[in-house]
């Protein structure tokens, strides 16, 4: 009999050393990031994120352009991804039947899976030569008198980014979203359509409303996945620490500068200056990640 | 009639985004199987890369690689993270469960990218050496998150009337768990597992620092080796046109492989629903 409660004492100590190694991986993380970081925290505080000059030769190390970079970008892209990834949510579950579901499904997974490698070299190779000759002219035709839009067109810049950015974002705002508006009881449906209501109106007072704490998080949720994103960006946005109002100007990120100069970083406070961007680069993508994941947890289970 | 009429505008511009998502993926899809089929042959799964300025030549080399990077990191990261779901299953009470829970939610929320600079500060710094390993490392640790909360989520769907059965037979707790409770939990961690494939066969960035990269074989785990993302991303960018053909011949098996892997996944969880 004794030998019984041996094993399974084993067995769960094979248990709790697995969770314990899981566990340590994020506390290692966190110190490792800290100790390779820290010379740069100590010798630029949080100058370093005002500071507009980056220029390795001659140790200076402002990271401003990439904070902008990543804003701009980001923000950017949740704009043009918002409104399609919103919609698309609501015709699975307003709209489409289960078949068409599946479907859609599919196509939002499969986007949700593309590497970002891949995103970048569809980028590079499609996107960027469309941006230069049609669109960019395009939009400064119509647009031209904006500050946002003047000079001339390369291909490789924000803009461009931000385009891929808003593509790669969208499979993880729709199924939230699409998760979210499921939830909505359908009472409230019927309740809004029996007075009369148009489907739009029934959406916007029954669906839209009921979700709206939901749709923020969702959001912020995108605006993460963008600010993380870092392949795909490096390879359209040109690599420039730049700022600039103008949209069609190449650029960097956070992400990008680290992908870019990591390997060639000669010198302990450059690499040091990487660890510190890559540790501001995590805590923001935290900041708006777990909040949100919370809150949608919190929603979908309650109704 | 104003009402109407926005309702009209309403679900015109929703059926518009929706074409608007399926084009893009159709378009993706299609263009790169299209160059990628135009851009590929024999030389390309046979042979290592040639020196810059020569044309011709392979990229053998990166998909054993990838191959090899993703094998390693699976050997680490899949019993150790199914063994911590159902840790974190079968002693969901207790509050260190809580804590493994909340760090693998956010370990799962890490830029990938700050995965290469830790794994590159964890390992590649102090052995002095771009590594095969270092680069397993770092994909292991995108895997461990993602395969640990679909095993406790699928240990935690089956009904405890399995695991009263198995112990009333007087068969002992840790048998019970793993032959009979994992057993039926088993295409759900399959599926887990399948997708966290899915997602590290393309990642490129904690590569970039940690398995770096090689024009030439890697001679043992302990050598920079070729990915086939961080090849594509090379060839990409550089102003060959040579590279950039085999570029698209890396994305075409790359999407190739991710696509089956989802799609397999996909029949999967539609088969054990």
């Amino acid at each position: 009999m004794t030998n019984k409660d041996y094993s399974n004492k084993i067995f769960k100590f094979i248990l709790k050393i697995s969770a314990i190694i899981s566990f340590s991986i994020l506390v290692l993380l966190f110190v490792v990031l800290l100790k390779h970081s820290y010379l740069a925290i100590k010798t630029f505080k949080l100058k370093f994120f005002i500071d507009t000059t980056w220029d390795p030769v001659f140790e200076k190390f402002g990271a401003l352009p990439f904070v902008y970079g990543t804003l701009l970008t980001s923000f950017l892209a949740l704009i043009i991804s918002a409104p399609i990834s919103i919609s698309v949510a609501l015709f699975l579950s307003e709209f489409a039947n289960r078949r068409l579901k599946e479907f859609l499904g599919v196509i939002i997974s499969l986007l949700a899976a593309i590497p970002s490698v891949i995103y970048g070299l569809v980028g590079i190779f499609v996107l960027a030569p469309l941006m230069r000759e049609y669109i960019g002219p395009g939009i400064q035709k119509i647009f031209g008198f904006l500050p946002f839009f003047q000079g001339s067109v390369y291909g490789l810049d924000y803009f461009t980014a931000s385009i891929v950015l808003s593509i790669m974002i969208t499979p993880t705002i729709t199924s939230i979203s699409t998760e979210l508006f499921d939830a909505v009881p359908k009472s409230l449906r019927e309740a809004s359509l029996a007075l009369g209501a148009t489907k739009w109106e029934m959406i916007k007072i029954s669906v839209l409303k009921t979700a709206k704490v939901g749709i923020i998080a969702a959001l912020l949720l995108g605006l993460g996945r963008a600010i993380g994103e870092t392949m795909a960006v490096t390879m359209v946005i040109g690599n420039v620490p730049n700022i600039s109002l103008y949209l069609f100007s190449s650029g960097a990120t956070l992400a990008s500068v680290i992908a870019n100069e990591f390997t060639e970083a000669t010198g302990d406070l450059y690499l040091s200056s990487l660890y510190y961007i890559g540790l501001v680069l995590l805590l923001v993508t935290l900041a708006l990640n777990l909040p949100s994941k919370i809150l949608i947890k919190y929603l979908v289970k309650t109704k | 009639m104003n009402r109407k009429l926005k309702d009209k505008i309403f679900q015109f511009f929703i059926y518009l985004s929706v074409s608007i998502v399926s084009f893009v993926l159709l378009f993706i899809t299609g263009y790169v199987l299209y160059k990628g089929f135009s851009s590929i042959n024999l030389d390309f799964f046979i042979r290592l890369p040639k020196p810059v300025g020569e044309e011709g030549g392979g990229m053998v080399n990166a998909i054993v690689g990838s191959f090899m990077i993703v094998g390693i990191a699976s050997l680490f990261s899949i019993p150790l993270s199914i063994l911590t779901g159902v840790y974190l299953s079968e002693y969901k009470n207790e509050k260190f469960a809580n804590i493994v829970r909340s760090s693998l939610e956010i370990l799962s929320a890490v830029p990938s990218i700050i995965i290469g600079v830790f794994v590159y500060g964890l390992v590649v710094y102090p052995m002095k050496r771009f590594s095969l390993l270092a680069g397993s490392i770092a994909l292991s640790i995108i895997m461990i998150p993602l395969i640990a909360r679909t095993t406790e989520e699928m240990v935690n769907m089956v009904p405890t009337t399995i695991k009263e059965a198995g112990l009333s037979l007087g068969i002992k707790n840790w048998k019970v768990i793993f032959y009979i409770i994992l057993n039926t939990a088993k295409p759900g961690v399959l599926t887990g597992v399948l997708l966290s494939l899915a997602r590290v066969f393309g990642e490129t960035a904690p590569l970039l620092f940690t398995s770096f990269g090689n024009r030439f074989w890697h001679r043992s785990i302990l050598d920079p080796a070729a990915a086939l993302p961080l090849q594509i991303f090379v060839y990409a960018i550089a102003p060959y046109d040579d590279w950039n053909r085999q570029a698209w011949a890396g994305a075409f098996i790359l999407i190739i492989i991710v696509y089956i892997l989802i799609i397999v996944s996909r029949r999967l969880v539609l088969k054990y629903k």
